[in-house]
């Protein structure tokens, strides 16, 4: 199963990653091919065998509905590209 | 002082023969002179180290030592280290100074271990070279020419060049074990949930485990010691009391059934590769073991699980990189999609772009079922291969690797290539068990890695084993030429 071209293209655009025209066709080449290499599975019929999430069938845990941790904006915004008055900042978004 | 393991170097700063300080200052000075030939580190903090070195050794002077106080460690450039560079090896965080300490930082440091610095490992943990590394590809102390093997192949090398006497790793998909193998070292992949996550760069995080990497199968025992345990911060940890490791070191193997799973055996595995392990599987058999031949029979399928699973979720965990928050920001974003996007494509690597892409198209709508599910549910049929051997064997071992390390630039053309050389790893995080890789000699002249695996929440059984073949024989006293 090959991909073509746009299939990369829309992947990449899901995944918000900027991909050079040059370096698309290297891409579709890989993906194709980890996608054949994949593709191996498809052959096995497992539908009534339950997927396995957690190696030890464990579930999530849930907490108390509590107060555990103080504020720490200024410390967590150190490493901020762009930041103002505690906030983030990005190129505009609402003309 | 380097060619001591962390238990002999415990005991020499019992016995006040050096301080920590001394002992800082020593493995300090070896990394300055000699890791520009195999780059093993990203960041090395002697400041911070020698602090470290001086409040452990006032804590022993005051009486209050413990069992691992002024020993000196690396970790993984995956763990959060407060007020230090954590870049995971990549462009993304090449700017980003840790705002807290992970889990497993905060308990060697509550322990009094000083950290020397960070390693070099694969960029976000993602290869089998270490050549995915911003930072650049480290180099295997016993032949340059080498990989050491990845993710954790700093850490590996750091280990094996005797420029730390041991360190953190992460195993995902082998990354502990397989670096382990080709550095001539022992390293060990815990249960998954034995060793909290929080603050390790997440890849995978139903795969994702750190744990110890270092000489010897005691000094991985006192490492897991101190990192070992349930984390509230952890929402995958599991609550389970913590052993003293080393406590079964010395019981006696007699009657130890070992299993070896016939497709780890087959016809890809040369002859040398096998005489080793064997050689191995001998020295227990000398030691009261009986061996039987066990089948895994899904083997195959584990790699394409496995290369679902982990870049399905790597693409949600890497989703938070956007170049908002923290991390590379491109220049001049013309509105925040291209933010996002240039941000992305110019901070990610080529190996993590490859695998956002896979995760994210088998993630996408129309596909979840035929990938992501389908890759759990035989993720479901692989552990149940070990759960069925495990009813008629103790631990089942076998190569780590195929081959020994390979060279430097060998195997990057092609991915999928690459992904083949962690068939025997893989399938022990789809299952969730503890491995762990020793040393078992040369082949060709490289070091040859067996491994161990037992069933969950295993991990005194394996130590065991694994000590009483370094009490046996000497492969793990092998050293490249620059360890002596």
């Amino acid at each position: 199963m090959a991909l073509e071209r746009s299939d990369v293209e829309k992947v990449a655009h899901l995944a918000r990653l900027k991909i050079e025209d040059n370096d698309i066709p290297e891409y579709t080449r890989d993906l194709t091919s980890i996608l054949e290499l994949v593709n191996q599975m498809q052959s096995v019929d497992i539908d009534g065998t339950d997927p396995l999430a957690h190696p030890l069938d464990a579930t999530q845990r849930l907490r108390h509905d509590e107060v555990t941790e103080s504020n720490q904006r200024e410390h967590f915004q150190q490493n901020a590209p762009a930041k103002e008055a505690g906030l983030f900042l990005v190129p505009k978004v609402i003309e | 002082m380097h060619n001591k393991t962390i238990a002999e170097l415990a005991k020499g700063l019992a016995d006040g023969e050096f301080s920590s300080v001394e002992l800082t200052q020593h493995f300090l000075g070896r990394i300055d002179a000699l890791d520009s030939q195999y780059n093993s580190f990203i960041t090395v903090t002697p400041e911070q180290a020698l602090a470290q070195a001086e409040a452990a050794d006032a804590t022993r002077a005051a009486g209050n030592a413990k069992a691992l106080t002024g020993v000196p460690v690396a970790h993984k450039d995956i763990f959060c280290t407060n007020g230090v560079l954590t870049t995971c090896a990549s462009k993304m965080l090449s700017n980003f100074v840790a705002p807290y300490d992970a889990t497993v930082v905060d308990k060697f440091n509550s322990a009094g271990m000083v950290s020397l610095g960070k390693t070099n490992m694969d960029e976000f943990a993602m290869g089998s070279s270490n050549e995915n590394s911003f930072y650049g590809a480290v180099k295997n102390p016993w032949d340059t020419n080498a990989v050491p093997g990845g993710s954790s192949g700093g850490s590996a090398a750091a280990v094996a060049a005797r420029l730390a006497p041991g360190a953190t790793g992460t195993d995902t998909g082998g990354s502990i074990r397989q670096p382990a193998a080709f550095c001539g070292i022992t390293g060990l992949k815990p249960t998954y949930g034995r060793v909290s996550r929080w603050g390790m760069i997440a890849y995978a995080s139903s795969l994702d485990q750190g744990g110890p990497m270092a000489r010897t199968a005691e000094d991985c025992a006192l490492l897991l010691n101190e990192m070992a345990g349930f984390d509230p911060k952890d929402s995958t940890s599991l609550k389970k009391a913590v052993p003293d490791y080393t406590a079964d070191l010395n019981q006696p193997l007699s009657g130890l059934r070992i299993g070896l799973p016939k497709e780890y055996f087959g016809k890809e595995l040369s002859a040398e590769m096998s005489d080793a392990i064997m050689a191995s599987v001998k020295e227990f058999e000398k030691l009261g073991a009986t061996v039987q031949e066990v089948s895994l029979p899904n083997t195959m399928l584990a790699i394409p699980s496995y290369y679902i699973i982990a870049p399905a979720e790597a693409s949600s965990n890497l989703s938070r990189f956007d170049g908002v928050r923290y991390g590379y920001r491109c220049e001049n974003p013309e509105n925040l999609e291209d933010l996002y996007k240039r941000s992305r494509g110019e901070g990610f690597g080529k190996e993590v772009q490859r695998r956002i892409l896979v995760g994210t198209y088998a993630l996408s709508e129309g596909y979840y079922d035929a990938y992501y599910r389908k890759a759990q549910r035989i993720r479901r049929l692989i552990q149940q291969d070990f759960l069925n051997a495990f009813n008629e064997v103790d631990l089942i071992m076998g190569p780590t690797t195929p081959t020994p390390a390979f060279d430097l630039g060998s195997n990057t053309d092609d991915p999928v290539q690459m992904y083949m050389e962690d068939i025997y790893t893989l399938a022990v995080n789809l299952a969730g068990l503890p491995g762990i890789s020793v040393p078992a000699g040369l082949v060709n002249g490289r070091p040859v890695g067996l491994q161990i695996l037992a069933g969950h929440f295993k991990e005194s059984q394996l130590l065991n084993a694994a000590h009483q073949l370094q009490t046996a024989t000497n492969w793990h006293q092998l050293a490249p030429s620059a360890g002596q």
